[in-house]
């Protein structure tokens, strides 16, 4: 009793009073990221599937396909994707040294990488437009034997890449909220925890690109 | 919170790296190989996908809980396609038996 003020523990703006600490918080964040990564991970897995069992039921009109894929795009578009990647490391790190200038270019650069992916991906699906590479009724093909096969390739390119496209967009709508968080101070070398997640979500849709593109574009090529 | 920043020459590395299998996959797929160009392709696809999770997202200092949860998801990823393959490529295997009971049979 008497005059003494109680000390509080000093006090963690972000921490919620439900964990201990913000190791404990960090860890229960970054979990709950691999958990929803998880899911994407059964997302993605059911169109690989797909193709996997079409790849093995026609094989030759599967290669056959790789032809009139775009492959410098495609692999301009994979180099943007892991220098992307690569920025978005380097804004996590800057998020941890607590700089916020740096962390603001980062993510800036990392979008800025992310619009040219999808710029040059609207170059290629327009390509196919003007070849008759859309599935459907306006679909040509070289192969006349071929077909019925390759549109189903050609499906499932638009499936798994337009998918993997709107993760893009979806990817580049939350750098924007990063970016304008950042700019309102909202993240300190104590709590940057959004950045953080987010740059396992890009790195994750990097991944899925990173498998994307040998089995569309390069399977088949050197027949 | 302790912070564990790594340098920026890690990075680099892994950056480069990538940026060298990418090139080396393009080149490889140029030459023909049969079924070894799906081989090679996918190693090296594995081996990019797994410097991004290690280095990237960090999961080589993660908790041993996130490290479980990440390898789940390769688990129920290979059941999915196991499970889905083992059906395709085994079927018509059963029509052989009818070759055992002979003509008529």
């Amino acid at each position: 009793m008497g005059d003494r003020e109680t000390v509080l523990a000093p006090q963690e703006p972000n921490l919620r009073h439900h964990f201990d600490d913000s190791t404990q918080q960090l860890e229960s964040s970054t979990l709950g990221m691999w958990v929803f990564l998880l899911t994407e991970v059964m997302f993605f897995g059911g169109m690989f599937g797909a193709y996997t069992v079409y790849r093995n039921m026609y094989p030759e009109a599967f290669a056959s396909t790789s032809h009139f894929m775009n492959v410098t795009i495609g692999a301009i578009n994979t180099g943007v994707l892991i220098f992307s990647s690569f920025t978005m490391v380097l804004a996590v790190r800057s998020a941890q040294l607590g700089q916020k200038k740096a962390l603001i270019a980062f993510l800036v650069l990392t979008l800025i990488l992310g619009c040219v992916f999808l710029s040059l991906k609207f170059v290629e699906y327009h390509e196919k437009w003007v070849e008759h590479h859309i599935p459907g009724p306006g679909f040509q093909y070289a192969d006349p034997r071929y077909f019925h096969q390759a549109q189903i390739l050609f499906y499932l390119y638009f499936a798994m890449t337009g998918m993997h496209a709107i993760h893009m967009i979806v990817g580049a709508g939350l750098l924007v909220t990063l970016i304008v968080m950042a700019a309102r101070n909202r993240f300190s070398s104590r709590w940057y925890t959004p950045v953080e997640m987010i740059g396992l979500y890009w790195h994750f849709v990097d991944i899925i690109w990173i498998f994307l593109f040998p089995l569309l574009y390069l399977i088949g090529r050197a027949k | 919170m302790i912070h564990r920043v790594v340098s920026i020459k890690v990075y680099t590395a892994v950056f480069c790296s990538l940026l060298a299998l990418t090139i080396t996959t393009v080149a490889v797929s140029k030459i023909e190989l049969g079924e070894y160009n799906f081989v090679v392709a996918m190693t090296i696809a594995v081996i990019k996908g797994t410097l991004v999770a290690m280095f990237f997202m960090d999961v080589r200092r993660a908790s041993s809980m996130t490290k479980l949860f990440a390898g789940a998801g390769l688990f129920w990823l290979a059941i999915l396609l196991v499970f889905l393959l083992s059906d395709y490529l085994s079927r018509g295997w059963l029509l052989n038996l009818r070759w055992l009971s002979g003509p008529g049979g």
